[in-house]
């Protein structure tokens, strides 16, 4: 299996994003997702940016792939959006049809991000003949779905699964962050940039119940299937993501190469991976 | 424009026919739609006669086919479009690329409409539904603002629908996944959403009640305050200090203050919410926008009061929002 670095979920300083890219184009990973895919007000790099840092990261040998935001609302975003699918050179993690159908119509192969809703072999053989090549399963997909998936399917694309990190649960037109500091929206002052792990939501009770980040919510822990790593071989998971946080980043990739590699199986570090076991996702399950 | 009412039930189609639904949107009784509930929605012979009823008088019956089969459950929802097909329903209402492909190929004469949890916000991913599947309908998610829903039905890539009135789905619809994180059981593919077999009520000694959903604590009522159904995105939580509506207040969606607005921008049907509401609810909501949407049609457009306060009546939480329709909600 493959090692990847999925899309940066969260808002970071232009220097700390630049810093961390060319930090992780050293990182034993085949693979580097990049791109905005939450907010569209969020500018501390530019597409411009996004591409000239993809080149850079590309230039030290690893696969990049450019991602798209996920909810798309104004003509600004559609007119970014052409910016990246006719980029000329690095594939596309489509994270919404509107992406699937700028990609099809150019004849361009892509990657079907976690949003998209591909839940069975027939929505999947669709979006193969749009030019899918590789579908990332969305976050509440279990071992169970994989394995029919295979059944039904005659020729399944590359299948990538969210194995380390906080997972997008879902969008909004409404900013969290910007109701929960009581701005506006649309005069939010860009203060996600002072959560680079977003915004932690607990129950009255106090305990962590989700994240919030942005217009995204989260979840409160950090799904982890590195125990299940010879799990998700065997159902036939090609490439593996790991979403960015703020620090130890570099670790967490050691721990999941040294496993891949033919190392000991990972001892369970993250709270939740109950997806991958069909129950609720904030679970954990002991195999 | 076109006043397209829920019905969960039988009375509840005659109720809105009576009250001028131009259509009615019904589901079958099984967990292909979006509001697979207990003891909710229609067996075939039901569905039968509400059309029989529903064409007698001019108007149309759509079915929702609108969740996400599996795999193993392709079968089972291609069926559901060949009975409602059988049964000769105005329209199919349906979100998954697989169903679409099925509807249009095997019957490209049932109309099929792309549903909400479809999640096609803008222009190009509409003109990817019409050019992939054919669809003559969009229903678009409550994410827009009015501004932006004039402008996608400027560009006339498919008739529009939009939510008029109901509860308010405050995240991308088909993007959400909060149920299932919680519960196991999502909207997308088991068409319920933080389902009542979860939800468990205590009140403590004095008189509060905590109501949780599979063990997490969703809010808690002071004994006189009122208390809400525990969806995830309406409960009080914990941020920063500070215990509030973090997501969103109960709270539902009325648009009657932007009707000739809807008009003038050429949306082509306005969607009511609340299949899983009673006959009362169904018969005076589709009773009020049927008066409105009338004196609109008739000539200059006043609201009522009297709408007002029984549509608050009528909201959860009693109290109403125009919701991602206005950037301050936002």
């Amino acid at each position: 299996m493959r090692l990847t670095i999925g899309p940066l979920q969260y808002f970071w300083p232009r220097e700390q994003v630049i810093a961390f890219y060319r930090a992780a184009a050293q990182w034993p990973v085949d693979v580097i997702y990049l791109g905005e895919t939450v907010c569209s007000k969020r500018r501390e790099l530019t597409t411009r940016d996004w591409l000239a840092l993809a080149a850079e990261v590309a230039a030290s040998g690893r696969e990049v792939v450019l991602s798209s935001l996920a909810l798309l609302e104004a003509e600004s975003e559609l007119a970014s959006l052409t910016r990246l699918v006719e980029n000329g050179r690095f594939l596309v993690e489509a994270n919404d049809i509107s992406a699937v159908q700028m990609l099809r119509s150019r004849g361009l192969p892509f990657v079907g991000g976690p949003s998209l809703n591909v839940y069975n072999d027939a929505a999947l053989r669709l979006l193969q003949e749009d030019g899918l090549r590789r579908l990332v399963l969305s976050v509440e997909q279990s071992r169970g779905a994989v394995a029919e998936f295979r059944a039904g399917c005659t020729a399944l694309p590359e299948l990538e699964i969210p194995v380390w990190g906080r997972l997008p649960l879902a969008y909004s037109a409404r900013c969290f962050t910007a109701r929960a500091l009581d701005l506006a929206k649309d005069d939010c002052g860009f203060r996600c940039i002072q959560y680079p792990d977003g915004l932690p939501l607990a129950t009255r009770d106090g305990q962590p119940f989700l994240t919030i980040n942005g217009i995204q919510v989260q979840t409160a822990g950090r799904c982890d299937l590195g125990p299940e790593l010879a799990d998700l071989r065997a159902a036939g998971i090609d490439l593996v993501r790991l979403y960015p946080q703020a620090a130890s980043m570099a670790e967490v990739v050691a721990r999941f190469r040294a496993a891949l590699d033919g190392g000991p199986p990972l001892a369970r570090v993250g709270e939740e991976n109950g997806y991958w076991y069909g129950r609720p996702g904030m679970q954990q399950v002991t195999a | 424009m076109q006043l397209v009412c829920p019905a969960g039930s039988p009375p509840a189609l005659r109720t809105a026919i009576d009250h001028g639904a131009d259509a009615v949107y019904v589901g079958f009784r099984d967990q292909t739609n979006a509001r697979a509930f207990p003891g909710l929605n229609f067996t075939e012979a039901d569905l039968q006669a509400g059309i029989a009823y529903a064409h007698a008088r001019g108007r149309q019956v759509y079915v929702a086919l609108n969740t996400y089969p599996n795999p193993a459950g392709l079968a089972a929802w291609r069926a559901a479009v060949d009975r409602a097909a059988a049964l000769c329903v105005d329209a199919v209402i349906c979100a998954d690329l697989g169903v679409l492909d099925y509807a249009a190929r095997r019957h490209p004469n049932l109309p099929r409409h792309l549903s909400v949890q479809g999640s096609g916000t803008t222009h190009v991913a509409l003109r990817y539904y019409v050019e992939r599947f054919g669809i003559a309908r969009a229903v678009i998610p409550r994410v827009l603002s009015v501004q932006q829903v004039e402008r996608l039905c400027e560009q006339r890539v498919v008739p529009i629908e939009v939510f008029a009135f109901g509860s308010l789905c405050i995240m991308v619809e088909g993007r959400c996944q909060l149920s299932s994180y919680v519960t196991g059981e999502s909207p997308n593919r088991h068409g319920v959403c933080s389902p009542a077999k979860f939800v468990r009520w205590d009140e403590e000694p004095d008189g509060a009640r905590r109501v949780s959903l599979n063990g997490q604590l969703i809010d808690r009522f002071g004994p006189a305050e009122p208390a809400g159904y525990p969806t995830v995105c309406k409960g009080r939580y914990a941020v920063g200090g500070e215990i509030f509506h973090a997501l969103e207040e109960p709270t539902s969606l009325n648009t009657l203050d932007l009707l000739p607005r809807l008009q003038a921008a050429g949306v082509a049907a306005l969607k009511i919410e609340g299949r899983q509401r009673g006959q009362a609810y169904v018969g005076a909501v589709t009773r009020i926008w049927r008066r409105a949407m009338d004196r609109l049609a008739a000539g200059p457009w006043t609201s009522e009061a009297q709408w007002q306060r029984e549509l608050v009546r009528l909201a959860e939480g009693h109290q109403t929002t125009l919701g991602p329709y206005h950037r301050s909600w936002h």
